[in-house]
């Protein structure tokens, strides 16, 4: 029940987000480095969850058939395949490397 | 101009249904990370912005905390907020508009909008991006959220590796030049060292606080990092502004 009050608020906070920019007057959007922390946190976040997705299990860290999908999904990537392509390399590398043992 | 002759139309359409697709992913990701089928509809049409919710859902299946992973898509949602600063300058909506342009107010919606020089064009792009998107995206999170229910082990499937995945994929765009490419991997190692030592769902937090640290003492380009997850332009980019390497000089 608790995940759903964490969700609902996460809901309430994004939309807060969005709509603040459409409140505050536009001047702010000249400041830089309101703007420039938006955009490397953006970027520090994505790179923390692929990481976190990649090798962590709870508080310990694991090299396993998820280091496959990382580097299926860069190939891809590296030859520009579309996203949809890109997540199907990923599961179809971590799913190929387990059936062949690889955990 | 009839609707159907709109170039912001068109594109805005050919991008609804590329990002409405991956929806899929997203829904059967969400029920296989521990999140029940209404759980999932309400992240899709309450929140309505992937990466935010594919944080959320990432936190959650690490075994994180529900605050952490609130905290991680609020953050990850801050862009939002600087887009609603440019649309609001650039569309101008007023009464109940806006509140509902606030709603669809996504990478997608405002590269769609922003790509168009005529205001005309602009303002079709971004309603035809946004809620194109807002609705496939939602049908599509419903039809993920049922098959994934139905597959059993997701590892089997290697869904595990789909988000991992989709993570490198919404990451990779913003890669360009030397210095994001810097900022990730930093933000990398911290999420790394911080694993073992605090509790699951705080390393995002340690990473987002040095991206922050790093764009407050920095002085890099400003739009660092907001490109869009998808760039509906591509097609037309490609040969004069490709995707650079992250290895190669900007």
């Amino acid at each position: 029940m608790t995940l759903w009050l964490w969700l609902l608020l996460s809901c309430v906070l994004a939309y807060a987000w969005k709509l603040v920019g459409y409140l505050l007057p536009a001047s702010l959007l000249r400041n830089p480095r309101m703007s420039r922390i938006a955009g490397t946190m953006t970027i520090g976040l994505l790179a923390s969850l692929t990481v976190l997705n990649t090798v962590a299990s709870g508080q310990s860290l694991t090299l396993d058939a998820r280091l496959g999908a990382l580097a299926a999904a860069a190939v891809a990537l590296w030859f520009r395949a579309p996203f949809l392509m890109v997540v199907l390399a990923g599961a179809g590398a971590a799913a190929g490397l387990r059936l062949l043992g690889w955990n | 101009m009839r609707l159907a002759q709109s170039p912001a139309v068109r594109v805005g359409l050919s991008i609804s249904i590329a990002t409405g697709l991956y929806g899929v992913s997203f829904g059967a990701l969400s029920v296989t990370s521990g999140l029940d089928f209404w759980q999932t509809m309400a992240l899709s049409l309450l929140l309505f912005s992937g990466g935010s919710q594919f944080a959320f859902i990432g936190v959650v299946a690490g075994g994180g905390s529900g605050v952490a992973a609130m905290s991680a898509a609020t953050l990850l949602g801050m862009r939002n907020g600087i887009y609603g600063m440019q649309l609001n300058a650039l569309l101008q909506p007023r009464g109940w508009r806006r509140f509902a342009a606030a709603h669809v107010t996504i990478d997608e919606s405002t590269a769609t909008s922003t790509g168009q020089t005529d205001p005309a064009e602009q303002r079709r792009g971004f309603w035809t991006a946004g809620i194109g998107i807002f609705v496939l995206w939602n049908l599509f999170t419903a039809v993920g959220a049922l098959a994934g229910a139905a597959l059993g082990d997701p590892k089997q499937w290697g869904l595990d590796g789909a988000a991992v995945a989709a993570f490198l994929g919404l990451l990779w765009p913003r890669l360009k030049g030397r210095e994001p490419a810097a900022i990730a991997v930093v933000c990398a190692v911290a999420t790394v060292l911080a694993v073992p030592v605090v509790p699951a769902g705080v390393p995002i937090l340690v990473a987002a606080a040095v991206a922050a640290a790093v764009g407050w003492f920095s002085h890099g380009r400003t739009d660092e990092g907001l490109e869009p997850d998808v760039d509906p332009y591509a097609d037309q980019h490609r040969g004069h502004e490709s995707r650079r390497s992250p290895g190669e000089a900007s």
